[in-house]
């Protein structure tokens, strides 16, 4: 007979510990070769020197401000790429003109890799927040596109055919059958979508900027804080892990239907 | 939904639905040719014969889903159909899936509720589809058919799917609902014994042309056990054996 101690908490317990087991290894590894002085401190800052880093800037309110600018940032790219995105690939989804019209354009856009814009984009757009702003909306509108377009091509075929069987107009189809379903596919597109304009944000910022967690960046390079670049380059992993969870909760909310026993 | 005391005797009913010298053609594969059939109101017919024959395709002119090649339909608008899977849309509650486009009307709801009532899951009215079972999934689709009240109303090989079980109690809530409301029925079905408890006359097919007719003359209510119901089991089986040849 197996302990009850193993089968209440153990099982509960081995997910997170599992996960979080790899992390701390290596965070442990890395204060052991800081204190041993395998890595100078300019090299390799310890992490206890970035945590000393995140206070700093914390208390100055540096983080802060620049946390607000570079979610704006990214945001308003996502808003405005996904939302296009969104809208293009739902029109080429519902008309086979509207995929003919502009598909080929779209498929040509996604083999460009985003960060070769940027020179073009400072040309065209300066080096102001324009260019940055540009550079995430290029960056998300093909993956937002792509989930929707072959969301709703990829709808049963036999449930379009009941619409019709039972005589609902064209916006109702979109409206009860076409829009629900897709739904799960569309959402794959915003997390992707949300994915590349952040690393589409980090990008931006390396083109002059004047604030935001690229400038506290550039700043760290220029006065040599090996701790504070590190120190951000976290944040930007943060930034992505915690907007991919948030857009799970979402989905789990929003598509309650495919697991529901209710 | 108005009510029947008892349907209308077939043979004096109307015709509702007549499809004259009809054919059906995808490119150069003929799937129906010269089809004359009718349906009376209040009338049950079944489609029998073997895979591939046109008993699907016949059905799905009569409800209006594939236009004819050939040939002269009249059929009514008032038609529902259930498929042979019961097609209903996941990312919707059970009810909204009974009334579709119909859900935002007054009283939606309570209509829904009937309807479900009908086919006896009321308890599953904000259910999601994903938790009914099949027999249940299919209920849901009776109710979806039924709730737009149809005067015709088609089967696509319903209960192919189910075990036995299930299929005989479909087969009495569809007999108990074609009492109650009074539509004519045409249900396409592979199983002989299933067409002898639901349908009035039997249309046999064979590749692409209706063979045989047989008329189903036995009490509304069909005792499967009973001598009658199986001499007429044999004669069928013969006549669908001869279609086969």
């Amino acid at each position: 007979m197996r302990p009850v101690i193993a089968s209440s908490w153990l099982p509960a317990m081995r997910e997170p510990a599992l996960r979080a087991l790899v992390p701390l290894v290596l965070l442990a590894l890395w204060q052991l070769a800081s204190s041993l002085g395998f890595a100078s401190d300019f090299v390799l800052p310890a992490p206890v020197s970035v945590l000393a880093a995140y206070r700093e800037l914390w208390q100055s309110g540096d983080l802060q401000e620049a946390l607000k600018i570079s979610l704006a940032r990214a945001a308003l790219g996502l808003l405005i790429g996904g939302g296009a995105g969104l809208v293009l690939g739902t029109a080429a989804g519902l008309s086979k003109i509207a995929e003919r019209g502009f598909d080929t354009v779209l498929q040509m856009l996604r083999t460009i890799p985003f960060i070769a814009l940027v020179p073009i984009f400072v040309v065209w757009f300066g080096i102001g927040e324009v260019s940055k702003i540009a550079l995430i909306v290029g960056a998300a509108i093909s993956p937002m596109y792509l989930g929707t377009y072959h969301a709703i091509r990829g709808i049963d075929p036999k449930l379009l055919e009941l619409g019709r069987t039972f005589k609902l107009s064209h916006a109702n189809q979109i409206r009860l059958i076409i829009l629900p379903m897709a739904l799960p596919g569309i959402l794959v597109g915003v997390r992707y979508s949300a994915a590349i304009s952040l690393l589409a944000l980090v990008a931006a910022e390396q083109i002059n900027a004047s604030a935001g967690i690229g400038f506290i960046l550039n700043n760290a390079n220029q006065f040599q804080r090996t701790d504070i670049i590190i120190a951000g380059i976290l944040v930007y992993a943060a930034l992505g892990i915690a907007v991919d969870a948030l857009l799970r909760l979402l989905e789990h909310k929003v598509l309650v239907w495919r697991g529901a026993h209710v | 939904m108005s009510e029947l005391a008892y349907p209308p005797e077939a043979g004096a009913a109307p015709v509702i639905t007549r499809l004259s010298g009809v054919g059906k053609h995808y490119g150069d594969t003929t799937v129906l040719e010269n089809v004359d059939f009718t349906v009376r109101r209040g009338e049950r017919v079944a489609l029998v014969g073997a895979s591939g024959t046109g008993k699907t395709t016949l059905l799905r002119l009569l409800g209006g889903i594939e236009k004819a090649s050939g040939g002269v339909a009249q059929i009514t608008a008032s038609t529902s159909v259930v498929f042979q899977e019961p097609r209903l849309i996941q990312a919707l509650r059970v009810w909204k899936n009974v009334l579709l486009d119909d859900a935002n009307k007054p009283d939606a709801k309570t209509r829904a509720r009937h309807a479900l009532r009908d086919v006896g899951i009321e308890d599953k009215l904000s259910s999601w589809p994903v938790s009914l079972s099949g027999g249940q999934a299919q209920r849901v689709a009776i109710a979806r058919a039924l709730q737009r009240n149809p005067e015709l109303m088609l089967l696509d090989e319903p209960f192919s799917a189910l075990d036995a079980f299930t299929r005989r109690s479909m087969q009495n809530l569809v007999s108990k609902l074609w009492a109650r409301y009074g539509f004519g029925l045409v249900i396409v079905t592979h199983d002989l014994e299933e067409a002898l408890i639901l349908a009035d006359r039997i249309v046999i097919l064979s590749q692409g042309k209706i063979r045989h007719e047989m008329q189903v003359d036995l009490p509304r209510e069909r005792d499967v056990t009973s001598p009658e119901f199986n001499a007429l089991k044999r004669e069928l089986l013969s006549s669908f054996s001869l279609t086969l040849t």
